[in-house]
């Protein structure tokens, strides 16, 4: 009875530190999707349109790269990102940029599988209007890529989802600084190392209820959309 | 297109790391790498906020492991190490990568195990409790992460005569995680644990755990400071850096330390002298 308790009580009193990593959290995962759509849905249409040797291997590739542990992809970003590896200089290592940057590695792949295998299909349906049309390969990308754009809300959420509950990468690049770098997922992982079971429960929840939130209004937006575009 | 859409895509990603990369010349901030037992007993929650009022300086915290935060700066990824594992820290220093040691504070490690005691250890001093332990075969979870209570562990299987690396058998758990997850760990499988007194004392998850061995003076647990040398990284914060360690040693940082206490019970026990080493 007590497990969302603690939690619920921070939400109704408007705790500020917990608003700060509900917002902190958001803000990450949600730029690294919007990076990874940018070079994810172009990658993916590529691939689903361009015919070369080695193809099968690249999207086999892409398809298993969905499944980066994201401990992995932290190391190495934190690797390339700390003053002892090549982009030091930087000093980006232990803030939301080196976080972004972790998180929109780990769901490119994502983005990118799930746009190629979208885009192929619907290629398959499109080949001999466009064939026919003679439109440049940019420009079937462009038309593809648009027309599957409602399909293709269901790769950015999947991306989203995985951002916004992976803990792995965020702790290594960020390092759970409260107040600058906490998320929420860090923040249920040092809650629970603290003991604080209750609370780390609580906060899990939160965590659950906003990605709903978010995916609702996803779908409520397509529906909508679709409604409009007829 | 593609073109110009790939140059989009990398004009967006320079700006937006370029708008978030900290700004050097106003960042009044510095990174601490420190233990899991600093952090997870609340101290830097107490200490910040009175150093920050004082000096104006940001302090953000990665707690880990002692080896793994001397690693961090090790690397250059830190401003200044706030550790608890004597002989790590010396050799750190030793190694130039740090530039001078300071005691801060110490407490003491405690033995945590069930309430039934399997091991029949309670109230004995460490030693003996330590080989009745690996005699009985009672469950025991070791950090198994290179931290300062892992360091300490390590000693102590040493003091008690037990070869720990060729003795141990199922009944000795290496997790490779922090205190808090060991002492979750020993709670969920009622075993022993070596704990530090700070973590204890606001460990909220007891359960069926209590200490089990305390009091012994083997068990003692002292707490260095250090800033990471800045003629190998020039990247560290020398000043506000070296103005943290100053505070922490100082009449005013120890008094702080001193005063910091969860249900009336003291968890850090200053003890700074001010020379280094």
């Amino acid at each position: 009875m007590s497990v969302e308790f603690s939690a619920w009580q921070l939400i109704l009193n408007g705790d500020a530190a917990l608003f700060a990593i509900v917002r902190l959290s958001l803000a990450v995962s949600l730029s690294a999707v919007a990076l990874a759509a940018l070079i994810g849905m172009p990658l993916g249409a590529l691939v689903a349109l361009t015919r070369f040797p080695g193809r099968s291997v690249l999207v086999v590739l892409l398809n298993a790269m969905m499944g980066l542990p994201p401990v992995v992809v932290g190391l190495a970003v934190y690797l390339l990102l700390s003053r002892s590896g090549p982009l030091g200089s930087m000093g980006i290592l232990f803030t939301p940029t080196a976080m972004i940057i972790a998180q929109t590695v780990l769901i490119i792949p994502i983005i990118a599988a799930l746009t190629r295998q979208t885009i192929e299909d619907l290629w398959a349906e499109y080949r001999d209007e466009l064939t026919a049309m003679d439109v440049s390969q940019a420009g079937r990308m462009a038309t593809l890529l648009w027309d599957a754009r409602f399909s293709l809300l269901t790769a950015l959420l999947a991306g989203f989802g995985r951002a916004a509950a992976e803990v792995g990468a965020v702790m290594i690049v960020g390092g759970n600084i409260d107040g600058f770098t906490r998320t929420m997922t860090t923040a249920v992982a040092l809650e629970t190392s603290k003991g604080n079971l209750p609370l780390a429960m609580g906060l899990g929840l939160v965590l659950v209820a906003i990605v709903l939130a978010i995916n609702a209004a996803a779908w409520g937006t397509r529906v909508w959309s679709e409604r409009q575009a007829g | 297109m593609a073109f110009r859409f790939s140059s989009f895509v990398s004009a967006l990603l320079l700006t937006s790391l370029a708008g978030l990369a900290p700004a050097s010349a106003q960042d009044r901030s510095i990174v601490v790498a420190s233990t899991t037992s600093t952090q997870d007993s609340g101290l830097f929650g107490y200490l910040l906020p009175l150093f920050k009022a004082k000096a104006n300086i940001d302090v953000k915290v990665i707690a880990q492991g002692t080896g793994q935060a001397l690693d961090t700066a090790r690397r250059g990824d830190a401003d200044v190490v706030f550790v608890h594992a004597k002989s790590q820290e010396e050799k750190f220093v030793a190694d130039g990568f740090g530039v001078k040691r300071f005691d801060v504070m110490y407490n003491d490690f405690v033995l945590i195990g069930p309430k039934s005691d399997p091991a029949g250890v309670k109230g004995k001093d460490i030693e003996t409790a330590l080989k009745a332990i690996q005699t009985k075969a009672a469950p025991f979870v070791s950090r198994g992460d290179k931290s300062g209570t892992h360091s300490a562990e390590l000693a102590l299987w040493k003091v008690a005569g037990v070869d720990i690396a060729a003795t141990k058998g199922p009944w000795y758990r290496e997790i490779g995680q922090g205190m808090g997850p060991a002492l979750n760990t020993a709670g969920a499988m009622n075993g022993y644990v070596l704990a530090d007194r700070g973590t204890w004392i606001s460990f909220k998850n007891r359960g069926e755990l209590e200490i089990a061995v305390e009091g012994d003076k083997r068990l003692f647990n002292q707490y260095g400071v250090m800033l990471v040398n800045p003629e190998k990284f020039p990247s560290v914060k020398k000043e506000f850096g070296q103005a943290f360690v100053d505070w922490l040693i100082s009449t005013e940082g120890q008094a702080a330390i001193a005063a910091y206490k969860i249900d009336g019970q003291q968890l850090f026990f200053p003890n700074a002298e001010k020379k280094g080493s």
